[in-house]
């Protein structure tokens, strides 16, 4: 045992041993529409606090919420791509809480009629043997709702405890949100990663959707994380769950629920209880705390919104939208493994980099996968990080890379002199050809230029000479190496030894 | 002395106005001097309006004057209901916390007025949020009916229907949710209709009960009601419960004279016990006049009606719990502060000092009502009776084409006679909550008096039909009036 701050863990792995972490998540995506969900005014990020706002999404004294479809049409899509049931009626409901940044006092959500229900995504987790295992995570439901304000507390620690006044920003009320609910998953001692896994691979998929720019630093998915942990015995119930709320990247919600089930561990092993209760995690410290403590049970009061009238979305449009469901990104990578031969690890290195679109652009014009590959990954990857610049933003795109290889496939370039081309592509000095011809890159092809290099060189190193015609081919290295020197290294090396060996001894 | 230009019709003046026999300008001088010499204070007068736009008026009838905008009713003026926003003008909805509030937007009604080229004199008198039959819940106090001002006008919109009553406007926009056009129209002796519910945009009308709330017109003649009906109603793509469909040929209907062909359905419910018999008598007298008129008339039961009363009273309080939860200080109205208040104490403080206790005592009903473990039993609930309610009416309108009933159970009490029993102030609008809960069309019309005092009969139309309550109307109206020799109204001893 050791211990965090006050709080007492238990071992991850002593914990799973004797514990079966049971985990749920609850992820909110911003929706990437022009505009709000219930009025026209726009969900730009980044504005001037308080320029995007109207007498709806201020919720002043009369005003009332109409429905954006471009977002209705995104639920479904979501809800479609992660196999669920779309509702042929669904409503929305008013959730009713008092917060300073919420214009209305209440929020307009969906409560016991969501628009899309039952669905699930697979999520692939490497387990700790090296095999690959598929995780089904249920889902419960996918919900439309309008996002609140933002408070901006002033003073002391930037919390509201401390400070001297708050300031409120309405820009982002009103703004989309989807929230996917899952149900409980158990997927025992991979929880942290199955957890981690679903929300990159729920990200991926929403990316590949483009319903939402996805950005979990500017808020744009937001992931609550519950855990809680069953002891195994059979037919034990579910233990109390805790709520860790807003985890802001992928490898936070896998520590955050490792945390957890040490933390929780550590109290059933003492005896103790677990609190139900909100708690934040903390990225420093890779831990959890508990949030404001509720002394009483929220009551929401859900009644159907009375402003909003029922949204009947046609079995037409929802047959249409699934016919317009892009590949999955599951389906992608199987796609790849299948048609190139990439691991695994090649497809989580390209995505990882951010390349993988490119490198299959690349391919597709005609370049070797791995080759491809390699030049992504490795070549511009270098340059990538020494720039600071995603790999797809210095300018060379994948016909640039596709031709450079070509050149390779037809003897033109050797892979030193395919390197050069694209240090010429990156430097800004034109396409791949005119940086060839510019930098005469290009391999000596004309045998009989060669030759004559070969002959000086030869003469110029007769002991040497005579080593190779005595039989030592090893001894060939220093000879080649004068030729490429001479040639400025466009001369393919390998044709250059057998030119040596040929003059010298009359057969390779 | 040339005619007094506050006693025509809308239709009379927007005639004159268009013909140039008038200006815009004088017809908003002679209501403006009117409303000066009758309209008094919270302590005396008809108290009418809680704001007086006269700068305003005078601008819209310089626009109209000069040709810049035109429209059936340019230039005839207007009280509007102070639940209706307009930009830059005092908006309160009758409660202290709002007080001070200017609009930065005009609710879709205001907005169509304004562009037809209406004078809006102000914003009108009402029982704070909408909550109430006599306007005794204002915060600003009373306003007082012009046939005897020691009596309530009604409520909620009791301020529209005074200043129309009262001469201080031709026309007056109300809002109904459970009567609250339609009561006040009755002891007022006015016109008064609830268009079909989504007929007329809620956008910019402060919302006491959003699925029951229902603009509409107040006027002294059926044809006026009407004129004020088509300028205010149609499509708004900013009220999603809006209907999207042709508004009813509600002006050509009031050409009707008579009713040859048109069942009419007496609501067997609405009558007897708790109705004075004065009421009773004028109501009777009226559905003779009908019989005369050609109407077939049969007797029609809605046993649900019965529980029309209790449903209103957990639907709309539930939603109004939730509707007024935005007045919390934050962002306009007033707020309350002691100190180093956190703002969970300033929202608490602000809204103990700034609702009335009428407001109040809804929104605790409620938020109870909407409570975990209580929802099903009391909001549940009601939803169902109103579908029974619902069906009642479309059960009916398979026989007839029409319902009628007494608009109210008595004519209008003294002020202050039940401002201590809620109860008793709720029995008020027990004839006319179901077609709220419903969602129909219903209008008042003046048939007759009790004891000096204007009667109600309450017409009730299938949604969308609102065009038979001005061809019914308008018929019944021609001939009440062509039987007394005038309006009744014209009974109505002057104020001045």
């Amino acid at each position: 045992m050791t211990t965090v701050g006050s709080a007492t863990l238990v071992d991850y792995d002593e914990a799973v041993a004797r514990y079966e972490p049971v985990i749920g998540l609850e992820t909110h995506v911003e929706l990437g529409t022009a505009t709000k969900m219930f009025c026209g005014c726009a969900t730009d990020f980044g504005a001037e606090p308080n320029t995007h706002v109207c007498p709806t999404c201020l919720g002043l004294p009369g005003a009332l919420p109409t429905l954006n479809g471009a977002a209705v049409r995104s639920a479904v899509l979501i809800g479609l791509a992660l196999h669920c049931d779309v509702a042929a009626w669904c409503r929305f409901a008013r959730k009713n809480y008092f917060y300073p940044d919420m214009p209305k006092n209440y929020q307009i959500s969906q409560y016991d009629e969501p628009i899309c229900t039952d669905g699930y995504l697979d999520v692939e987790v490497a387990t700790a043997d090296g095999e690959t295992r598929t995780v089904r995570v249920d889902i419960e439901r996918v919900h439309m709702e309008e996002d609140t304000g933002k408070s901006l507390h002033v003073g002391g620690s930037g919390r509201i405890h401390g400070a001297t006044h708050s300031l409120v920003d309405f820009n982002r009320a009103g703004i989309p949100l989807v929230e996917i609910v899952t149900k409980p998953v158990e997927a025992g001692d991979l929880a942290p990663l199955v957890a981690r896994t679903y929300v990159q691979e729920l990200a991926e998929l929403l990316r590949t959707l483009d319903v939402s720019d996805v950005r979990l630093e500017q808020g744009s998915l937001r992931c609550d994380v519950n855990t809680s942990l069953r002891p195994r015995t059979a037919g034990a119930p579910y233990g109390t769950r805790t709520e860790t709320k807003n985890v802001n990247s992928y490898r936070s919600v896998e520590r955050a629920v490792r945390f957890e089930v040490s933390r929780q561990a550590a109290l059933l092993d003492a005896g103790e209880r677990v609190v139900q209760e909100t708690r934040h995690f903390h990225e420093d410290s890779g831990t959890t705390s508990p949030g404001r403590s509720k002394e009483e049970a929220t009551d929401y009061r859900y009644f159907p919104e009375p402003d909003l009238v029922p949204i009947a979305f046609p079995a037409e449009e929802i047959e249409a939208l699934r016919a317009r469901l892009p590949e999955t990104p599951a389906a992608f990578r199987a796609r790849l493994r299948e048609a190139y031969g990439f691991t695994d690890l090649d497809l989580e290195q390209l995505t990882g980099a951010g390349v993988l679109d490119a490198v299959v652009e690349t391919i597709a014009l005609g370049a070797e996968p791995g080759a491809a590959r390699a030049m992504w990954l490795s070549d511009l990857g270098k340059a990538a990080n020494e720039t600071g610049k995603p790999a797809t933003d210095l300018g060379v795109t994948p016909a640039h890379v596709a031709r450079i290889l070509a050149l390779v496939a037809d003897g033109t370039l050797t892979a030193a002199l395919a390197r050069q081309a694209l240090d010429g592509v990156l430097a800004g000095e034109g396409d791949v050809d005119a940086v060839v011809a510019a930098r005469d890159l290009a391999v000596v092809a004309d045998d009989s230029a060669l030759q004559e290099v070969i002959d000086s060189v030869l003469a110029a190193q007769p002991d040497t000479a005579e080593k190779v015609r005595g039989g030592n081919q090893n001894a060939a290295g220093p000879l080649i190496g004068a030729v490429m020197k001479a040639t400025g290294g466009k001369a393919d090396a390998a044709k250059v030894r057998s030119l040596i060996l040929s003059t010298l001894t009359g057969g390779a | 002395m040339v005619t007094d230009l506050t006693r025509l019709t809308a239709a009379d003046l927007a005639a004159r106005i268009a013909a140039r026999e008038v200006s815009a300008v004088e017809v908003a001088e002679a209501h403006l001097e009117r409303i000066a010499a009758v309209d008094g204070t919270a302590e005396a007068g008809v108290h009418a309006f809680l704001h007086v736009d006269a700068d305003g008026a005078l601008a819209n009838a310089r626009r109209v004057d000069a040709g810049e905008v035109s429209g059936p009713l340019a230039g005839v003026p207007l009280a509007l209901k102070d639940v209706l926003t307009m930009r830059g003008v005092p908006t309160t909805s009758g409660s202290r916390i709002l007080e001070g509030w200017r609009p930065p937007y005009d609710a879709t009604v205001t907005a169509r007025l304004k562009s037809g080229g209406v004078t809006i004199l102000g914003k009108t008198n009402m029982d704070e949020f909408a909550m109430g039959s006599s306007t005794e819940n204002s915060a600003y106090g009373p306003s007082r009916n012009p046939w005897d001002l020691t009596r309530i006008p009604g409520g909620s919109s009791g301020g529209s229907a005074a200043a129309v009553a009262a001469y201080e406007a031709p026309l007056a926009v109300g809002t109904d949710t459970g009567g609250s056009i339609r009561q006040p129209a009755a002891v007022c002796g006015l016109v008064g209709v609830k268009p079909t519910y989504g007929g007329v945009s809620r956008y910019g009308l402060i919302a006491f009960s959003s699925s029951l709330d229902q603009a509409g017109p107040l006027a002294r003649t059926v044809l006026d009601a009407a004129l004020l009906h088509a300028a205010v109603a149609g499509y708004d793509p900013l009220d999603s419960t809006s209907i999207d469909a042709p508004v009813p040929d509600v002006v050509g209907a009031c050409a009707t004279r008579d009713l040859r062909g048109t069942r009419v359905g007496v609501v067997s419910e609405l009558s007897g016990d708790g109705y004075e018999p004065g009421v009773l008598a004028a109501f009777e007298a009226a559905v003779k006049t009908l019989t005369v008129l050609g109407a077939d008339v049969v007797p029609v039961s809605c046993p649900h009606f019965a529980y029309a009363l209790p449903a209103y009273y957990l639907i709309a309080p539930s939603e109004c719990s939730s509707n007024l939860a935005r007045f919390d200080a934050m962002r306009y109205g007033l707020r309350v502060q002691h100190g180093d208040a956190s703002a969970e104490q300033v929202m608490a403080a602000t809204r103990e000092a700034g609702f009335g206790a009428e407001v109040k005592r809804r929104v605790i009903l409620g938020t109870y009502a909407l409570s975990s473990g209580y929802y099903d039993a009391y909001y549940g609930q009601a939803q169902k009776v109103r579908t029974l309610i619902t069906r009642d009416f479309e059960a009916a309108y398979e026989n007839v084409d029409v319902l009628v009933s007494p608009t109210t159970p008595t004519v209008a009490f003294p002020l202050g006679a039940k401002v201590d029993d809620p109860m008793a102030m709720y029995q008020s609008d027990v004839a006319s909550i179901p077609s709220n809960l419903a969602g129909n069309a219903s209008m008042s019309l003046p048939v007759g008096l009790s004891e000096g005092l204007p009667v109600g009969l309450q017409i009730m139309a299938p949604p969308l039909a609102d065009d038979r309550l001005y061809r019914v109307g308008a018929a019944l109206e021609a001939a009440l009036d062509a039987d007394r020799g005038h309006s009744l109204l014209a009974e109505m001893r002057d104020l001045a």
